[in-house]
């Protein structure tokens, strides 16, 4: 049971702990600065915040002490003269990280190992705690990678990895716009398993390419690894074959548009969702905010409301703020206009922490 | 030796002290501030080793003109400023 959640928004770092049965913010790190992710590496304790100053560009820190230092950010090749580098939009990709978008540990016996997906598109490892950092060129360098598009960023996006719990060599990734991704040697060879997907933003005769799809958020099922559950734009997508396929969940209430997923920890079966009004609004249905919930793969839902405002709400739970711990029972997510709330019995009863926190990006409990 | 002065809005983030540096262009000038700094290389320039789209460089009262290789020259008692753009947010 986890007592505590590291929250990442748009003006700082907030650690909410659980004491005396009472949720309440318990620190608070980078004040006023954009922390994009942040991440708990259980192997060793040290926790990884990204931030993205905008002006100042993307970084990364690790708690050191009671406090943090600076390491190095992910970089990107010098770009060689004359290369021609254009994304799925026909414009020229930059050579520059953007944004820190994704970041996990890497297996239980790969200690320091970390991965990190960034915006525009290239996936990086550490081997030493994130003290230096590599570009993973097989990926980068795969013709197909150029037909990668930018989708709710401008550029191309690697917000999920999964590393398999069976084996830490097969890591899977989600782009936003380029399918999901996956390696079965550590990184050396890749290939697209998107099959079964579709995108409804591209012309008729492209939307089923594997390598156009826009998956939001990627998560595998630690208890049965071979489910996965996709939340796509155009809709919920799960593979019970290791992403081998994908087939569509539908009649999901009251939309299957949305950014997060979280699956149950023991129970492939059980998902959470965020949905909302489909892409064009992007907002809540009919005002009410809202988690849904599938124990049987899809076939049915709940719709969880019981604490969560159901009017005149227009809250948007981005792709990294919805999380679950590790026994299944509690859940917290995250919106847009600084909600925060908290379930301790699957999402049946919502108690919101705040509704005046900076916009929430991500939202992860400390296991 | 060229006098290099970083805003404010940067020395909140990473120590930046005034110095001076050695340099015929802003690059080398630069450079050698960043030699003794490497953590503030990242937050003037991009991978490229380009100024960040939305940092300004004025070089005795005139806007850095090369802003991907830094060639402008840079004289014995040139001042530059490392600026944050008002672009961008």
């Amino acid at each position: 049971m986890s007592d505590r959640l590291l929250v990442s928004t748009r003006k700082g770092l907030f650690t909410i702990e659980r004491k005396h049965g009472a949720w309440s913010i318990a620190r608070v790190d980078f004040l006023a600065d954009n922390v994009t992710l942040a991440l708990c590496d259980r192997r060793d304790g040290r926790t990884y915040a990204a931030l993205n100053h905008g002006h100042f560009g993307a970084k990364l820190h690790r708690s050191a002490g009671a406090g943090w230092e600076e390491i190095a950010a992910p970089a990107y090749p010098v770009k060689p003269e004359g290369l021609i580098d254009r994304d799925g939009w026909g414009k020229d990709i930059p050579y520059s990280l953007l944004e820190i978008f994704s970041l996990e540990t890497g297996g239980p016996g790969e200690p320091g190992l970390l991965w990190c997906g960034t915006i525009p598109g290239g996936l990086f490892r550490s081997r030493d705690h994130g003290a230096s950092w590599e570009l993973i060129r097989s990926l980068w360098d795969n013709p197909k990678r150029r037909k990668w598009m930018g989708g709710g960023t401008e550029w191309p996006a690697i917000h999920s990895i999964c590393v398999d719990p069976r084996d830490a060599n097969i890591v899977r990734i989600g782009v936003s716009c380029g399918g999901v991704w996956e390696t079965r040697d550590g990184g050396g060879a890749w290939a697209c398993r998107a099959d079964g997907m579709f995108a409804a933003f591209m012309p008729p005769d492209q939307g089923r390419d594997p390598d156009v799809q826009d998956p939001h958020r990627l998560v595998q099922s630690p208890s049965a690894p071979d489910r996965l559950w996709a939340q796509h734009h155009n809709g919920i997508f799960r593979s019970d074959d290791a992403a081998q396929s994908w087939v569509e969940v539908t009649d999901v209430p009251p939309s299957s548009f949305g950014f997060a997923v979280a699956v149950h920890p023991k129970e492939p079966d059980t998902a959470w969702f965020a949905p909302g009004v489909k892409d064009e609004q992007r907002i809540p249905v009919d005002g009410k905010l809202v988690v849904t919930r599938t124990r049987d793969a899809g076939r049915s839902f709940d719709v969880l409301r019981a604490g969560l405002p159901q009017q005149h709400a227009y809250d948007v739970v981005y792709r990294h703020a919805l999380s679950v711990d590790e026994t299944g029972d509690r859940l917290a997510f995250g919106s847009t206009t600084g909600g925060l709330w908290i379930s301790e019995d699957q999402g049946d009863h919502w108690r919101e922490l705040s509704h005046t926190l900076p916009p929430i990006h991500a939202v992860r409990f400390v296991d | 030796m060229a006098r290099v002065v970083f805003t404010a809005n940067l020395r909140r983030h990473v120590d930046c002290p005034e110095t001076e540096a050695d340099g015929a262009t802003v690059r080398e000038a630069l450079d050698a501030v960043f030699a003794t700094n490497e953590i503030l290389r990242g937050y003037v320039l991009d991978d490229q080793a380009a100024l960040r789209r939305h940092m300004g460089v004025i070089v005795d009262g005139i806007a850095l003109r090369d802003r991907r290789a830094l060639s402008d020259p840079v004289g014995p008692t040139s001042r530059i400023y490392v600026l944050q753009a008002l672009s961008g947010g």
